[in-house]
C-alpha cells in the first residue's frame, strides 16, 4: 500500500530492536477480551484510478452551477473564487501543518492569522477578532456565552430573524446551562421587533442579525442604543459578510460582539462545511473571549514575530474554567478569507458589494414589474422574500425542471410564510439569468 | 549536521499585508455590471472599507513567502504526540474539490444532492464498523466539538430517565479539552490519578463512581500512549451505577481493527478525521470530529440524520429526542470526502496494518531512545511514547531547549509538557507513514542534541538558529496583547 512505507526487512529489523517476534506481540497488553475477535468488514481497497471514478460518479449526481442556476442563499452563498486563491491554498506548508504550537516553525500560519484578525476587525469596525470558530452558528453560540460570562446575567434575547438554524445551534449549546433564551418577534416590515426589550431587565445581551434572514437591513444603531440602555451587551450576527463592503459595519453602529459566517469570503459552499466562524469584540473583553488568538511579539534579536497568546483562557491551561473547549478551529478557512480580502482590497470589496446589491435589486424590481409581490418592504441586501402567485409548489417545481433553483421555501422555518420563498442573487448571476428566471416565473 | 534535513537557506522577508500595496489596486477580476445601479439610502452606506489594496503579484508573493516560513508534514517528520501527523494523500485533496461537491448547496431538495448524501451515509457506516459502534453523526466540526456533542448526549439521555447528575470522572491522562467540554454541559470534573503503570486501576474508579456521577471520559489509548487494560471492568462499574462511558478517540490510530470499542464497554466516542483518517490539519483546522454511539444513544444524535428510504437518501429531522444541532448545516463535508477516500483506498487490511505499523514505529523509537531520555513508564506503548528531560537536568537544559534544537536538525518537535502527569514531558508520535530511514535520522538527531547538551549546552539554549525567527517572547505577548495591526 502506497501510504505504508515499511518493507518486510524494515519490520523485522525494528521488531528485533524491540525484542518481539512479530507485530502481533506488540499488542500483548490488549488482553484477550479487549481484542477485536473478527476483522473489519469494509469494502476492498481501491486504486487511485478506481477511486477517481467512484468519486466522479458521486459528484456527478449533484445539482450545481453552471448547469443549474441557483437563486438560493440562506447561509451559503455562491460567489466567484479567484484561481489564485485555490492555488495559494494548495501550498502544503499551510495545509499539512498543525496548530502553531511551535511558533519558530509556524511563522507563516501565525502572521497570516494575525493579518486575518486585523483585516476582520477593520472590516467589521471592531477592535479585535479571534483566530476563527467552526461556523457562524457556533460563533454566535460562543458569543452569547461570552456575553453571559462578562455580564454574569443568565438571560439572552435573540431576534427571530437570526438564521433559524443558528438559533437551533444556540438552543443546543444552552440546553444544559439553565440560561434563558428569549426570542423577539419580527414586524410587518421584515425587521426585528425590539419593543419587548422595554419590559425586560437583567439581560446579558440582545442579538440581532443584519442583513437578517429575510435579507432586510436592520437598524443596528437604534438596537444598540436600546440594548445599552438596559446595560446589556449588543451582539450582532451576519451570514453574508460581503454586505459590509457596502453597508455601515456593526462596529460603527455600537456592536459589542460581532459573530458571523465567513463562507462568502472565498470558501466554497461544500454542502455547508467547512465554513468560517467569525468572532470579533472589544479589547476590554479580550480575556473573556473564546478561541485561539495570535499576538505580536519579538524574538531574542528584537525581530518581529507572532505567537498564540492569552492561552490562560484556554482549555489546555484553564481546564474546566476555560472560556471555551475549542482546540482545532477553522484556521485554513481564516487564511482563505484573509487571502480573499487581500485580493479584493477595500476598493474591490466596495465594488463587488455594490454589484451584488444592484443585481439583487434588479431581480427584485423585475419580479415586481411582473406582478410578483415582495413580502417585506424594508431595504434588503442580496436576499429578499417573495410570494409566488398561483401556488408556490407548482412554480418552484416548474422552475426546478428548467434547472432553476427558485430560492428557499420558507414554510419549514416560518410556517406563517407558507408559499413564500427567500431568493438570493450574487455577482455570479447575469442579467440574462435573471430575465429568464422572471420569464419562467410568469409562464 | 550535514546529513540532517535542517539547513540554512534563503529566508525572504515579507512585511505585513497593509505595509504593502497602493490605494486603487485590485487583484480580483470584477465582473462588469450588466444591470443599472439601483439607489440606496445613504444612511445605510459605509464611507469607506478599511482593507489594503494590492495587486495580484503582491498577494501571490506575500502568501508564498509566508508559506515558506511554515513546516508541515510534507516538509518533514512531524512527530507531534496525540496529533497523528500522518501523510495527507493528495488525490483526496483533488477529489474533495470536484465541482459536484464544492459547489453543492446545503439547502437543495435531497433529490438534487444524492451523491453527497450517499457519501455521508456510507462514511457513517464505515466509521461504525471500524469502531464497533452502532450509529454515527458526522456533524461535529472537530474533536472537542465531538466531545461536546457526546456530553450533551449523556446529559440528554440521563435527563430522559429523570436523572440530573453533577459529576464526571476525568483521568489525569485524558486529553486537555475534556474538562472544558464536560464543564460546558454543567458537569463538574472529578479528577482521578493513573496508577504506577500509567493506567487506570479498577479500584480507583470503584472508589469514586457514585449515583451523582454521569460517567467517565477516558482517552484510550491514553495520553501516555498506553492502552487502558482495565477498561472493560471500569466500564462495568460505571454502568452498574447508571453512568455512561465516553471515549476520546483521538488516539484511535493505534487500534483500528484491533479493538472493538463497543465490545469493551464504550458507549460513545469521537474520532478525529484530521488525525486517524489522514485529512490535513490546515494549521489548526478545519477538522471533523464524528461521534460514534451505541444503539441506546442513537435517538439523541444531532439532526438532521441521513436516512435511506426506498433506495434514496434523505435528511430527516424526525428524531424527537435529538440534542439538536451542533452547527448550522451537516458538518465539515469537504473534510469527510477526504476521510472517505482514505478509508476506501486503504480497506480493512491496510487500516489494521497502519495501526500495527504506527505502534511498531513508536515502540522502536521508545527502545532506541530510552537510554537517551528518561522513560517514566517502561512498558510496551501504543502509537506514541512519552519521555522526559529528567536525565538532562544535570546539563541545565530543559525539554523546551531540547526540542527547539531539534528544529535546527529539520524536525518538527514532539508535543511537550503534556501529559501533565509527566513533568517536562516529550511525547513522540511518529505515525505509520514515516520510513525507517527518516525515523533513524530523527533518533540520531535526538542523540546528537543530547550530546550537544553535555558538550555545548549553549547550542540548545540559543536554538533555534535556522528558523525565520529565534525564540519568541511569549510572556511579553500575553502581558501586553497586540492582536491586530
Amino acid at each position: 500500500m502506497r501510504y505504508l512505507p515499511h518493507t518486510i526487512e524494515d519490520i523485522s529489523s525494528m521488531l528485533n530492536v524491540i525484542g518481539t517476534k512479530n507485530l502481533d506481540d506488540l499488542f500483548s497488553i490488549i488482553i484477550g477480551d479487549c481484542r477485536r475477535k473478527t476483522g473489519m468488514d469494509l469494502p476492498l481497497p481501491l486504486t487511485e484510478w478506481e477511486l477517481e471514478r467512484l468519486m466522479g460518479n458521486l459528484a456527478g449526481s449533484t445539482a450545481v452551477s453552471p448547469e443549474y442556476r441557483m437563486f438560493i442563499g440562506a447561509g451559503r452563498y455562491e460567489h466567484h473564487i479567484p484561481a489564485s486563491l485555490s492555488y495559494l491554498l494548495g501550498r502544503s506548508e499551510f495545509v499539512t501543518a498543525y496548530t502553531p504550537y511551535q511558533p519558530e516553525m509556524s511563522q507563516g500560519t501565525l502572521q497570516a492569522i494575525y493579518e486575518y484578525q486585523t483585516l476582520i476587525s477593520r472590516f467589521l469596525g471592531m477592535e479585535t477578532a479571534n483566530a476563527s470558530h467552526y461556523d457562524g452558528a457556533a460563533a454566535l453560540a460562543e458569543s452569547l456565552l461570552m456575553a453571559v460570562r462578562i455580564t454574569r446575567k443568565k438571560r439572552v434575547a435573540l431576534s427571530a430573524l437570526i438564521h433559524p438554524l443558528y438559533r437551533r445551534v444556540v438552543q443546543t449549546y444552552f440546553e444544559p446551562t439553565g440560561y434563558e433564551i428569549i426570542t423577539f418577534p419580527y414586524l410587518e416590515n421584515g425587521k426585528t421587533d425590539l419593543s419587548p426589550l422595554e419590559k425586560i431587565d437583567d439581560i446579558a445581551c440582545v442579538a440581532v442579525q443584519s442583513p437578517n434572514f429575510f435579507g432586510c437591513i436592520e437598524d443596528l444603531k437604534r438596537a444598540a442604543e436600546k440594548t445599552h440602555e438596559k446595560k446589556a451587551l449588543f451582539v450582532t450576527c451576519f451570514t453574508e459578510p460581503i454586505a459590509y463592503g457596502l453597508l455601515k459595519n456593526p462596529g460603527i453602529q455600537g456592536a459589542d460582539i460581532v459573530s458571523g459566517e465567513g463562507q462568502s469570503l472565498g470558501i466554497p459552499m461544500s454542502f455547508g462545511g467547512p465554513g468560517l466562524g467569525i468572532l470579533a469584540g472589544r479589547t476590554k473583553h479580550i480575556r473573556s473571549m473564546p478561541g485561539r488568538l495570535v499576538g505580536k511579539t519579538k524574538d531574542r534579536n528584537g525581530k518581529r514575530g507572532f505567537v498564540l497568546t492569552l492561552a490562560a483562557r484556554e482549555q489546555h491551561i484553564r481546564r474546566e474554567k476555560a472560556t471555551s473547549n475549542i482546540c482545532t478551529n477553522n484556521s485554513l478557512c481564516a487564511l482563505t478569507a484573509a487571502i480573499y480580502m487581500a485580493t479584493l482590497g477595500g476598493s474591490g470589496m466596495q465594488k463587488l458589494a455594490r454589484l451584488n446589491y444592484d443585481k439583487s435589486e434588479y431581480l427584485k424590481n423585475e419580479l415586481k414589474k411582473a406582478g410578483i409581490k415582495t413580502t417585506f418592504d424594508s431595504p434588503t441586501y442580496n436576499e429578499f422574500v417573495v410570494k409566488f402567485p398561483c401556488g408556490f409548489e407548482k412554480t418552484y417545481n416548474h422552475l426546478l425542471e428548467k434547472k432553476i433553483i427558485a430560492g428557499l421555501p420558507l414554510a419549514r422555518f416560518y410556517p406563517e410564510l407558507a408559499g413564500h420563498s427567500l431568493l438570493c442573487v450574487t455577482e455570479t448571476k447575469t442579467k440574462n439569468d435573471m430575465d429568464e428566471f422572471v420569464r419562467k416565473v410568469k409562464s | 549536521m550535514n546529513r540532517y534535513p535542517g539547513a540554512t537557506g534563503l529566508i525572504l522577508n515579507e512585511p505585513l499585508l497593509w505595509e504593502k500595496g497602493k490605494k486603487g489596486r485590485c487583484a480580483f477580476s470584477l465582473p462588469q455590471s450588466d444591470v443599472e445601479s439601483s439607489p440606496i439610502n445613504k444612511e445605510l452606506v459605509a464611507d469607506d472599507v478599511d482593507l489594503p489594496d494590492l495587486s495580484k503579484i503582491e498577494v501571490i508573493r506575500h502568501y508564498t513567502r509566508l508559506s515558506q516560513w511554515n513546516f508541515g508534514v510534507d516538509t518533514g517528520m512531524y512527530p507531534l504526540g496525540s496529533c497523528t501527523m500522518k501523510y495527507n494523500p493528495k488525490i483526496n485533496e483533488k477529489l474533495a474539490s470536484l465541482k459536484g461537491f464544492s459547489l453543492a448547496h446545503p439547502l437543495l431538495p435531497s433529490d438534487f444532492t444524492q451523491g453527497v448524501l450517499e457519501l455521508m451515509f456510507e462514511l457513517e457506516q464505515l466509521l461504525a464498523e471500524i469502531t464497533g459502534t452502532d450509529a454515527v453523526t458526522l456533524q461535529p466540526a472537530a474533536g472537542a466539538h465531538g466531545e461536546l456533542a457526546g456530553m450533551l448526549i449523556i446529559y440528554a439521555c440521563q435527563k430522559s430517565k429523570g436523572m440530573r447528575r453533577s459529576k464526571i470522572i476525568l483521568p489525569d491522562t485524558a486529553h486537555g479539552t475534556n474538562p472544558a467540554s464536560a464543564a460546558l454541559c454543567g458537569f463538574h470534573p472529578v479528577p482521578v490519578k493513573s496508577d504506577e503503570k500509567g493506567i487506570l486501576s479498577v479500584e480507583s474508579i470503584a472508589d469514586i463512581m457514585d449515583e451523582d456521577t454521569a460517567g467517565i471520559m477516558v482517552t484510550n489509548p491514553n495520553t501516555l500512549g498506553l492502552f487502558e487494560e482495565n477498561i472493560k471492568e471500569i466500564a462495568q462499574i460505571v454502568h452498574e451505577k447508571g453512568g455512561l462511558v465516553y471515549c476520546d478517540g483521538a488516539n484511535a490510530n493505534a487500534v483500528m481493527g484491533l479493538v472493538d470499542m463497543g465490545e469493551i464497554g464504550i458507549d460513545l466516542l469521537h474520532l478525529n478525521l484530521h488525525k486517524t483518517f489522514s485529512t490535513p490539519h490546515g494549521g489548526g483546522g478545519p477538522g471533523s470530529g464524528p461521534l460514534c454511539v451505541k444503539k441506546e444513544l442513537e435517538p439523541f444524535l444531532p439532526v438532521p440524520r441521513i436516512v435511506k428510504k426506498d433506495g434514496k437518501y434523505l435528511l430527516s429531522e424526525d428524531f424527537p429526542d435529538s440534542i439538536g444541532k451542533m452547527q448550522a448545516f451537516y458538518g465539515n463535508f469537504a473534510v469527510m470526502i477526504k476521510a472517505f477516500c482514505y478509508i476506501r483506498s486503504m480497506g480493512a487490511e491496510n487500516l489494521e496494518k497502519a495501526s500495527r505499523l504506527a505502534v511498531l514505529n513508536a515502540n522502536y523509537i521508545k527502545e532506541m531512545l530510552k537510554d537517551v531520555f528518561y522513560l517514566p513508564y517502561d512498558r510496551p506503548c501504543m502509537h506514541e511514547c512519552v519521555f522526559s528531560d529528567k536525565l538532562q537536568k544535570k546539563d541545565r537544559v530543559i525539554t523546551l531547549d531540547i526540542v527547539k534544537r531539534l528544529m535546527d536538525y529539520g524536525f518538527h518537535p514532539p508535543t511537550i509538557y503534556f501529559p501533565l502527569v509527566v513533568p517536562g514531558a516529550i511525547m513522540i508520535e511518529p505515525t505509520e507513514t514515516e520510513t525507517k530511514e527518516e525515523i533513524d535520522l530523527f533518533i540520531d538527531a535526538c542523540k546528537s542534541v543530547v550530546q550537544e547538551a553535555k558538550e555545548k549546552p549553549e547550542n540548545l539554549l540559543d536554538a533555534p538558529e535556522h528558523c525565520k525567527v529565534t525564540r519568541l517572547d511569549e510572556a511579553a505577548a500575553a502581558r501586553h496583547p497586540c492582536l491586530t495591526g
